[in-house]
């Protein structure tokens, strides 16, 4: 299907109109002349040639030189308590917590991982575990028992920090079905209690503040992110510390990083961007990284951009649509004037707010696209370039896109042809490409075909080389700039006494991109009502907590359902958006 | 409006949000959405559902003044006399 791309004008950069001079300022000749083993000179390695490693890269060798006494995080807390970390702080702190680990046992490539909100021990023990070359396995606060438990299970997770109240409420319950779970370090304790929960705090104030980062081949094992799947559990996307080169390359490049920058990701850690990009690419140049332990809230955003004098923004287009929805005109209550950058991603930003940031924050914003698999950025606006609004822009240097289409079970085709849609693919061998899916080698083979990864997105790349977001080619939702699977969702409504079966669809909704919304039959003597409606929501929040569960409820007879027993969660999502039901040959009939 | 009034309401639309709650044992200065685990989307409901019931609008700016019940009844009383 052929398609007009251009409806929205193209927002020009001028060169001699910027405030800096972008790192990447010709995109031709930077991609004709770019290699990873530059990029790899531009890092330092470990002392005598011991190798690659992120916490060296991000922490050491900034604090082992002029840049010690540089403020390198500032975490503001929710109740307006602000904590300041330099490089040094940052480098004392991760050794402490790097020794905490080596002293409970924590071996090379064993799962280390975190359940907080954004508190600075969060940021300290992702830095500390990688130098000690354990896998940092992030976890999303507002998961509830039973995403955590998938991901503690098949991660098998060692060590778990989380607070005193997210323990009790969360994995109390799930301790004796996860035998690998030896340590529990609370961050909110000052006593050890024995049998494996102590005080992180206690542990940290006892250990050195010495540490030195074993020999680091940047093929180990550096993070664990998990990732839903369409038909199954979550899959942990594993992650080595070569991947350092893409977090440094785009932090250059897109994040156009320079010396005095303070940086914002308002993304949490419990995904992938709020690691690569809160944790890693920022301190890796240098700069002084924000964190903001509050959840969204318009004013209090603008404030921080503010009084932190935030200079480049990283943010989500749920968040930007929030802003949007304000009738008041940001700059004239806030001083924006030190913002240079604003940049995008979690799911396509719509071209108004585009547009809405060049109008009401004086600077268009920048969308890019990758996914948890492909370790960082690999499609994006650049500063320099001119946006295309709607577009996610073009492939970093270095990186191989394509639209491709399937023509047989290990074969596909590039799709010469432009503005024809297809599935984007991406030639494999960058650095931060996932090396695997843990414990699951079947699932990782099948996401390549014939020299390329596919990337499950449906996209179309117009005669100049902007690719345009079209849509999932599964039925993988994105809400809130989050991923969820719903069989993870079906499965964990299919729990209650009263549900038959359930299908789980993403509904388009303009503040969120979807809603997770199921269809739910019920078992021989029970009857669809309000009440039951709110049990099973209910019952979904407190099993998968509310970054999972479905918002929406519907009763159906029989879900429809294909001639292998299948839920066709397609046909369900055609039916409740009075779409074509397309092809319905393999349904099985109605009952 | 009676605050009692004001509250039912609210509990009403939490109820619709977060129907697990056991809103009688919401403390009154506790931030709301960690307190019950709502989401920013679920308090943006929240905010909708309190407009469309009680009329008060609500601009997106103000929505920190309304982080905890006490806060809510506060802010809602003010406007509606």
């Amino acid at each position: 299907m052929k398609k007009k791309t251009m409806a929205w004008e193209t927002i020009k950069k001028i060169s001699d109109h910027f405030r800096v001079q972008p790192n990447l300022s010709d995109y031709d000749l930077t991609c004709a002349e770019f290699s990873w083993e530059n990029i790899r000179k531009e890092l330092d390695g470990l002392p005598d040639g011991k190798g690659l490693n992120i916490a060296h890269e991000a922490v050491d060798r900034h604090a082992n030189g002029p840049l010690r006494g540089h403020l390198a995080l500032r975490w503001l807390g929710e109740n307006d308590t602000v904590l300041d970390f330099t490089y040094g702080d940052l480098q004392e702190q991760s050794n402490r917590f790097a020794n905490v680990l080596q002293n409970l046992g924590v071996k090379k490539g064993e799962r280390v991982s975190v359940l907080t909100g954004r508190l600075p021990q969060l940021y300290i023990a992702a830095l500390g575990t990688w130098k000690t070359l354990g896998v940092f396995c992030p976890l999303f606060a507002a998961f509830g028992p039973e995403p955590i438990y998938q991901r503690l299970q098949r991660g098998d997770v060692k060590v778990l920090v989380t607070t005193e109240r997210l323990y009790r409420k969360k994995v109390i319950d799930l301790k004796n079905r996860l035998p690998k779970l030896e340590h529990i370090l609370f961050v909110d304790e000052v006593e050890n209690a024995g049998e494996g929960l102590w005080s992180m705090t206690k542990m940290m104030a006892e250990a050195s503040g010495e540490f030195t980062i074993p020999p680091t081949d940047p093929e180990d094992m550096a993070a664990l992110h998990f990732t839903s799947g369409t038909t199954g559990m979550p899959k942990g996307a594993i992650h080595v510390h070569n991947a350092v080169l893409i977090h440094y390359m785009t932090g250059k490049y897109i994040m156009d990083f320079h010396r005095d920058d303070i940086f914002w990701c308002t993304a949490d850690p419990g995904w992938v961007t709020g690691t690569s990009y809160g944790i890693i690419s920022p301190l890796l140049h240098g700069i002084t990284n924000i964190v903001d332990e509050a959840d969204f809230n318009a004013e209090r955003w603008y404030k921080i951009l503010d009084k932190q004098k935030v200079s480049v923004w990283y943010t989500a287009p749920t968040a930007i649509r929030r802003l949007m929805r304000m009738s008041t005109e940001p700059r004239q209550l806030h001083d924006l004037t030190n913002l240079r950058l604003i940049h995008s991603v979690g799911e396509p930003l719509n071209p108004e707010a585009v547009i809405w940031g060049r109008d009401l924050l004086g600077l268009p914003i920048h969308d890019n696209w990758w996914q948890t698999e492909t370790g960082g950025i690999m499609i994006s606006n650049f500063p320099s370039m001119d946006i295309r609004p709607g577009s996610m822009g073009r492939p970093l240097p270095g990186i191989e896109a394509a639209i491709v289409s399937r023509v047989a079970e290990d074969k596909v085709q590039v799709v010469q042809e432009r503005n024809v849609e297809g599935e984007l693919a991406l030639r494999p061998g960058w650095p931060s490409m996932f090396r695997g899916y843990l414990h699951d080698e079947e699932r990782y083979r099948s996401c390549f075909t014939d020299g390329w990864y596919l990337t499950g997105d449906l996209a179309r790349r117009d005669n100049d080389g902007y690719f345009w977001f079209v849509g999932r080619a599964d039925d993988i939702i994105k809400t809130s700039g989050h991923m969820v699977g719903p069989f993870e969702v079906e499965s964990g409504l299919m729990e209650h006494h009263a549900v038959a079966e359930a299908g789980v669809i993403g509904k388009p909704h303009p503040m969120i991109g979807q809603v997770v919304m199921a269809f739910v039959s019920l078992k021989p003597g029970f009857e669809p009502s309000d009440e039951l409606r709110r049990e099973l929501i209910g019952f979904a929040r407190e099993k998968l907590g509310s970054a999972v569960a479905p918002k929406e409820i519907k009763f159906q007879g029989n879900l429809p359902k294909n001639k292998a027993g299948k839920i066709m969660r397609r046909l369900l999502k055609a039916r409740e958006l009075g779409l074509p039901e397309g092809d319905i040959s393999t349904l099985e009939e109605e009952r | 409006m009676r605050e009692e009034e004001i509250r039912d309401i609210i509990f009403d639309i939490l109820l619709e949000i977060a129907p697990e709650a056991d809103l009688k044992t919401l403390p009154h200065h506790g931030d709301l959405r960690k307190t019950l685990d709502i989401d920013s989307f679920d308090f943006l409901n929240l905010m909708i559902g309190l407009n469309e019931r009680l009329g008060v609008d609500i601009p997106e700016s103000d929505y920190e003044k309304l982080n905890t019940l006490s806060n809510m009844l506060t802010y809602l009383s003010a406007r509606l006399g």
